[in-house]
């Protein structure tokens, strides 16, 4: 038995490197899509392009908008002089937000008065108008606590320390790029594994290997393999490159890393089997890939938090094992989690993986 | 000379292939006959296809120059392609769209204005008998359907010259006799057709008759001037006494000295004698001498087979008489249906050890279901299969060890070489070791294909293909051989080359099953059944069969008379049945 799965696993290796355009499918597009996506998936904002509407004639604006000018986030665009141009500059999106100091904003700081600044902000993007005005806030916030020190104010009664956890400078880039691990390996399993029996199909392949003597079990197994061993190879490359190019620190152990990656795989395997032995062709297997894709990595958490869902799309998020995979990938790398603190995730993952496997290898034989 | 419609001066063309290129025409030249059927034939890979490419103006030619319809072959010949009709090996029918759909989308591609468009579809949907079928999905037809379909939408405008290649492969012979009927009525149109086939009956059928091989020209003439420069060199020979089976007597005049061919045919052993030599009659023999068909042209100008080794393994006894009383395939009250519709509906037959049993039907007749059924691809619905004492319902590992298969596709991995797929079918059936390596060796000998070795199969030509899938399927010795349509589409020579082999090993007791379009290939079968309609109609050996169906006005009738003859009215009594 062993020996035939061993031939099944040879064949359906060299059916892959053979040829040469797979052989470039399975490196190229991945390494590629994590440099573009690494550099460009990230929610920090850089260069915010504001516009100026200073009334104030005082030295104290002049200190506050310094700030601005001093960020590495900010980037004025235009001074304006008159209160109607504003409603232009953020329809033509021109700028993201105005910052309007009012005429008595010197005046009321030196009388010990609250003194108040406007800001307009394009809201047509919700999400990159909150982080803008996150980033004001800081700002004014910054300014506020120099002044306070400086002049010997007063303080204020409580201040807010804040300490972030696993992630001091709340780089975004910490928080995707080991999404985008769990990302690419799921692609890759899925489109290896999900064209091998459709391929098989629609060049008559596969009724011959039925009639040999394979049970279904052998031929699951033989399929399996080769796929499992891609998505391996293209795993841990992908987080040595996370590791060593993009500087996100490993802390946990690779053990766990290695035990999680093996039963995501083998559940996104079963996954791409099952895919591909419901298609009738290629065609229809890739469109079945895909249409598990995108839910799946809508639903896992990569972008969105799964705790804003709704709780029965909650409920639902339970059979993706994307979801699990992307807790332990960030809980290796950024919280340093070791094979204990996963087991909540590991046996989720290993029930889902066995699911699949032996509902394609049923499906093998009892299509239509 | 100019008032032919297709001329070809020294064309040639090659094709590269990695580092190498093929030559696929070489110095081509001929002319064909206006208003007349000009059949093209040779084998696999011989340039047939490149042929009809090159007039249709699909391809260019690398060398020489190619005159269509009168026109210089440097003049624009945009507006020719209006009065050229052109049908590719599969027709480019919108598998979605129903018939008439098709058609009327033809036709606006085409540019006939409205009124012809309709009174031409409603011709042709008479004379293709498509009409009860305007509404069905073109995807939901058989295959010779298809094919209707595919010429009916080529013949909206009606050509003057018509190019079609291979219209009548995997077809079934009412099919093919229809579409054949279709191409001859339009010579009144005035239309010249040039058409490749792989079928001699068809050739013989053709007005001119034009032999590639290799990229040349073979010869060009009629093919009764063909045939008759072959009397007196072909005889049916039969034994005596039937205590043998007779393809032990064809395995005997195949070795005689003086022979070039030997053929199975309806009432004997058709064999074809060497130029210049006579006949050498042994005892219990009667050779009768009969007038030479196409197929003894086409074996006389291309040379006979010597590929097939003349010598079975040794393990194997090669006189091996079928016994009547050694079951190997039971099949006893079988049905399946899909829903509501009954694919096959109790159908019982048994097959002896060594005996090569046929499975024939129209298309759609439910013969593949069947066939599915025996090799363990599908689910039975109801009944006992029994294959070698196994319920094959729970066909299990073991079972399926025993036999072995080649499908009509000659499934086998396009991008693995010949040898990777040799040692991963060898490791499938469980042979390793020495074991491995010996019959891999004896299969690129007894197969000759030592030469193709390191090449990918999806480069083979489709003879070597069959060849490898048949050899794939032996590697195990297997004692019952399952062939779905092992020879469509391949040349006639390979065909006859497959059968002998097929021979061979019955006469060594492996019992064959077998299904085919070839009508006279049903002839090679010990038994054989006919379905129709999921049910079989008609069972015996061939002859008992051929008898079912004489009629005052058919005393002889041949295996495809008889098959169209006993289909037709069963048909018909199952549809005044229904009514």
């Amino acid at each position: 038995m062993l020996y035939r799965i061993w031939a099944l696993f040879i064949k359906e290796w060299l059916a892959l490197v053979r040829d040469k355009n797979s052989r470039f499918v399975l490196i190229g597009p991945p390494i590629i899509q994590l440099l573009v996506f690494g550099y460009a998936a990230t929610f920090d904002l850089n260069h915010i392009p504001y516009a100026l509407l200073n009334e104030d004639n005082g030295f104290i604006s002049r200190q506050l908008i310094a700030r601005f000018d001093g960020s590495p986030n900010f980037s004025l665009v235009q001074t304006l002089t008159q209160e109607k141009e504003v409603a232009s500059i953020i329809n033509e999106q021109k700028a993201l937000l105005i910052v309007r100091i009012p005429s008595d904003f010197t005046k009321s700081i030196l009388s010990h008065r609250p003194a108040n600044i406007q800001i307009i902000i394009d809201g047509r993007n919700s999400n990159t108008a909150t982080l803008a005005l996150n980033y004001v806030n800081n700002i004014v916030l910054a300014f506020n606590q120099s002044w306070v020190y400086t002049h010997h104010w007063e303080r204020a009664p409580s201040e807010v320390i804040i300490r972030s956890w696993f992630n001091p400078n709340l780089l975004s880039r910490w928080f995707i790029i080991p999404g985008i691990v769990s990302l690419l390996t799921l692609v890759i399993t899925l489109i290896v594994t999900g064209l091998s029996v459709a391929r098989e199909r629609e060049q008559g392949t596969f009724d011959q290997l039925l009639v040999t003597p394979f049970t279904p079990t052998e031929i699951l197994i033989g399929k399996a393999l080769p796929g499992l061993m891609i998505g391996c190879f293209e795993g841990l490359l992908i987080v040595l490159l996370a590791i060593y190019w993009f500087k996100v620190p490993f802390m946990g152990s690779m053990m766990a890393l290695f035990i999680g990656l093996l039963l995501f795989l083998l559940a996104a395997v079963g996954v791409g089997l099952m895919i591909s032995s419901i298609s009738l062709t290629q065609q229809q297997g890739l469109l079945g890939v895909f249409l598990f894709l995108v839910p799946s990595i809508i639903l896992s958490g990569f972008a969105t938090p799964i705790a804003n869902m709704p709780e029965i799309v909650q409920d639902l998020t339970l059979i993706n094992p994307m979801r699990y995979f992307l807790i332990i990938v960030r809980g290796v790398f950024l919280q340093g989690d070791s094979v204990v603190d996963l087991l909540p995730q590991f046996w989720p993952l290993a029930l889902i993986a066995l699911s699949t496997m032996s509902f394609a290898a049923w499906l093998f034989r009892h299509r239509i | 000379m100019m008032d032919s419609p297709l001329l070809f001066d020294r064309v040639s063309k090659t094709f590269p292939r990695g580092r190498d290129s093929i030559t696929a025409l070489n110095q081509l030249s001929f002319t064909i006959l206006q208003g007349k059927v000009t059949g093209l034939l040779g084998p696999d890979g011989s340039g047939k296809t490149t042929l009809i490419r090159l007039a249709a103006q699909l391809l260019l030619p690398d060398e020489g120059a190619i005159h269509l319809l009168g026109n210089s072959p440097t003049a624009d010949v945009s507006h020719v392609f209006k009065q050229l009709g052109y049908m590719p090996q599969r027709f480019g029918l919108y598998e979605d769209l129903s018939v008439q759909e098709n058609l009327t989308l033809y036709s606006h591609l085409q540019g006939l204005s409205k009124e012809e468009s309709l009174s031409r579809q409603h011709e042709l949907l008479k004379l293709t008998n498509l009409g009860p079928y305007g509404e069905r999905r073109a995807g939901a037809l058989s295959g010779g359907m298809k094919q209707k379909l595919g010429l009916a939408c080529a013949l909206l405008r009606i050509p003057q010259l018509l190019l079609l290649d291979e219209p009548t492969v995997g077809v079934d012979p009412m099919a093919r006799r229809e579409l054949w009927h279709i191409i001859q009525s339009l010579k009144n149109h005035g239309v010249t057709t040039l058409m490749s086939t792989a079928y001699f009956d068809e050739a013989e059928h053709c007005d001119q008759i034009l032999l590639l091989h290799e990229g040349r020209l073979l010869i060009q003439d009629s093919p009764q001037q063909l045939m008759a420069a072959l009397t007196g060199r072909t005889y049916l020979v039969s034994q005596i006494s039937d205590h043998h089976p007779i393809r032990q007597l064809q395995e005997i005049l195949r070795h005689r000295e003086n022979v070039q061919d030997v053929r199975r045919v309806t009432e004997g052993i058709r064999v074809l004698i060497h130029k210049n030599r006579t006949v050498q009659q042994e005892k219990g023999e009667t050779w009768l001498s009969v007038s030479p068909r196409f197929d003894d042209v086409f074996i006389d100008l291309l040379g006979s087979d010597g590929s097939v080794t003349q010598h079975p393994p040794s393990s194997f006894n090669t006189s091996y008489i079928p016994s009547p009383h050694q079951s190997v395939i039971t099949v006893h009250e079988l049905s399946k249906s899909f829903g509501q519709f009954e694919a096959v509906k109790n159908v019982s037959f048994t097959v002896n050890k060594g005996e090569i049993f046929g499975l024939l039907g129209a298309n759609g007749a439910g013969k593949t279901t069947t066939f599915r059924m025996l090799c363990g691809l599908l689910p039975a619905s109801s009944g006992l299969l029994h294959i070698d004492g196994i319920d094959m319902r729970h066909a299990s590992s073991l079972a399926r060890a025993r036999l072995g298969y080649v499908s009509q596709k000659f499934s086998l991995y396009g991008n693995l070489s010949c040898d990777q797929n040799l040692h991963f079918f060898a490791a499938a059936y469980g042979l390793r070791g020495q074991t491995k390596k010996d019959r891999i060796q004896w299969a690129l000998t007894e197969f000759d294909l030592h030469q193709y070795q390191y090449v990918n199969t999806d480069q083979l030509p489709l003879g070597i293909k069959q060849r490898l899938a048949l050899s794939c399927a032996l590697l195990h010795e297997p004692t019952i051989l399952f062939l779905d349509e092992p020879t469509s589409g391949v040349d006639p020579l390979a065909r006859r080359e497959f059968w002998q082999r097929i021979n061979l090993l019955a006469s060594t007791g492996v019992t064959v099953l077998v299904t085919t379009h070839y009508m006279d290939e049903a002839e090679y079968c010990d038994r054989l059944v006919l379905m129709s309609l999921g049910e079989i109609l008609a069972q015996g050996t061939p002859k008992e069969i051929r008898q079912l169906a004489k009629t005052s006005n058919l005393p002889e009738p041949t295996m495809e008379e008889a098959f169209i003859s006993l289909i037709t009215s069963h048909e018909t009594d199952f549809l005044s049945h229904h009514e």
